[in-house]
């Protein structure tokens, strides 16, 4: 067993896990964080995406306690987020989730490649996502979802510009 | 699947890892990125008594820049090669390599060290840096030794690294800005392993001049021929001819165990001749 001490979604936290758990299972099980899913557990479907230390990870194939000592951010810990608010909404508007298994993992990775300035055509859009698997929708929602918070996102900072 | 139960230690030193793996009786495995390592623990391909976690190590993410070439730590992650955080090297062949290993979740975590200690003869670095004739620089109590890359891959998933020693990192020669290079991979789906990846290098300042391919047997594999057609000037225009095609047939036949007449054989064929005629039209 080993004693964690981390910064979950903005707040500290101090948890005993075994040495072999995976931080997704200790967010899921013993923090309650059930945003984050099991697709695959060999790191291929991107289900389990979270941040750590601001970067996104595959929370699957990370031990617990390796993130001793780091800043976890799960989708849950968006919800006051802007650019956060605007992905959601236009995953929605352009039917970019079914069942919604995939989506905690699809808006951080999406979140992440509009930090990085990776979603300038189509192609890129589906070669930065091609880490994310979907079942349902066939991508296509998704990646019109992504040019849409690209394309609102870039008009609110015209507008802030002004 | 769920891992099987291990020990979990953090290093806080690359000494202190090598005490740590003494002490464990060698039957400990590092953890670097942990992105080869813990899917196989997940499906328990790998149940390793302990694991001694080397992630967080500053000395293995040196990157210095030196008389004889750069030198990137073990613990360097492809994306920090991606984003250009390591020193600008042959015209931007290690960020192309970088950029395209797996998905970025992954790169964030994964090393270049990792990579090449875990040799799997389908992953980018193994065949990238072989073409590069790059040197795995190892540690262990005694010292530091140097070992070229070819030497160092020593069958599938095996490498020369002894127990007692640590990757600290690779050496890459110094390249020329004027550097030619291709690198090409054959996926079914972006980020998988490649069924097939070749890396050619020219230089002729530094007398470099070599194809690798990769995902072929089992370890990277040199072309002999091909290099050596490279070396003495092959022409762009030359490489659709049937001479050069036999030079990478008979490469392909001494080096692997594909039948000339499969797909893997035609398809290895393919991405060799593309990643030349990529490379000598630059």
């Amino acid at each position: 067993m080993k004693t964690i001490t981390l910064v979950i979604n903005g707040e500290a936290s101090t948890d005993k896990v075994e040495d072999r758990l995976s931080l997704a299972d200790f967010l899921r099980d013993q923090r309650n964080l059930t945003g984050l899913h099991l697709g695959c557990e060999h790191g291929v479907c991107g289900a389990c995406t979270v941040l750590v230390d601001d970067e996104p990870v595959r929370s699957c194939i990370t031990l617990a306690a390796a993130v001793d000592g780091k800043t976890v951010r799960t989708v849950e810990g968006f919800e006051q987020d802007p650019t956060m608010a605007v992905i959601r909404e236009c995953f929605s508007a352009a039917h970019g989730l079914q069942c919604g298994y995939c989506t905690p993992g699809m808006v951080l990775t999406v979140r992440d490649m509009l930090k990085r300035q990776k979603c300038a055509t189509q192609q890129q859009i589906r070669i930065e996502l091609s880490g994310n698997l979907c079942r349902c929708t066939g991508y296509s929602g998704i990646v019109k979802a992504v040019e849409m918070a690209r394309d609102r996102l870039a008009g609110e900072t015209n507008q802030q510009a002004k | 699947m769920k891992a099987a139960a291990t020990n979990y230690y953090k290093a806080d030193s690359v000494d202190h890892a090598l005490s740590l793996s003494a002490s464990l009786g060698g039957m400990a495995k590092y953890l670097a990125g942990g992105q080869s390592l813990l899917p196989m623990m997940n499906l328990r391909l790998a149940m390793p008594e302990a694991l001694i976690d080397i992630s967080g190590l500053a000395a293995l993410r040196e990157v210095r820049l030196l008389e004889n070439g750069l030198f990137i730590g073990a613990g360097v992650t492809h994306a920090m090669i991606e984003d250009g955080r390591v020193p600008e090297y042959g015209a931007g062949f290690l960020q192309h390599v970088a950029g395209g290993i797996a998905y970025r979740s992954i790169r964030n975590q994964g090393t270049v060290g990792g990579s090449l200690v875990h040799a799997d003869p389908s992953a980018d670095w193994s065949t990238a840096l072989l073409a590069l004739n790059a040197t795995a620089v190892i540690r262990s109590d005694a010292g530091i030794r140097h070992v070229p890359l070819g030497t160092f891959q020593t069958g599938l998933m095996e490498t020369s690294l002894e127990e007692s020693e640590v990757l600290l990192g690779v050496l890459l020669p110094i390249l020329s800005v004027r550097t030619r290079w291709a690198y090409r991979k054959f996926c079914y789906k972006v980020g998988e392993l490649a069924h097939s990846l070749a890396a050619v290098v020219i230089d002729p300042e530094h007398e470099l001049a070599l194809a690798v391919v990769g995902a072929a047997a089992d370890t990277p594999y040199v072309l002999p021929r091909v290099s050596a057609s490279l070396r003495v000037g092959l022409h762009a225009d030359a490489v659709a001819l049937p001479s050069f095609t036999q030079l990478v047939e008979a490469d392909l036949a001494e080096g692997t165990s594909h039948e000339p007449a499969s797909y893997e054989f035609h398809l290895h064929k393919t991405i060799i001749t593309r990643a030349v005629s990529e490379a000598l039209t630059k």
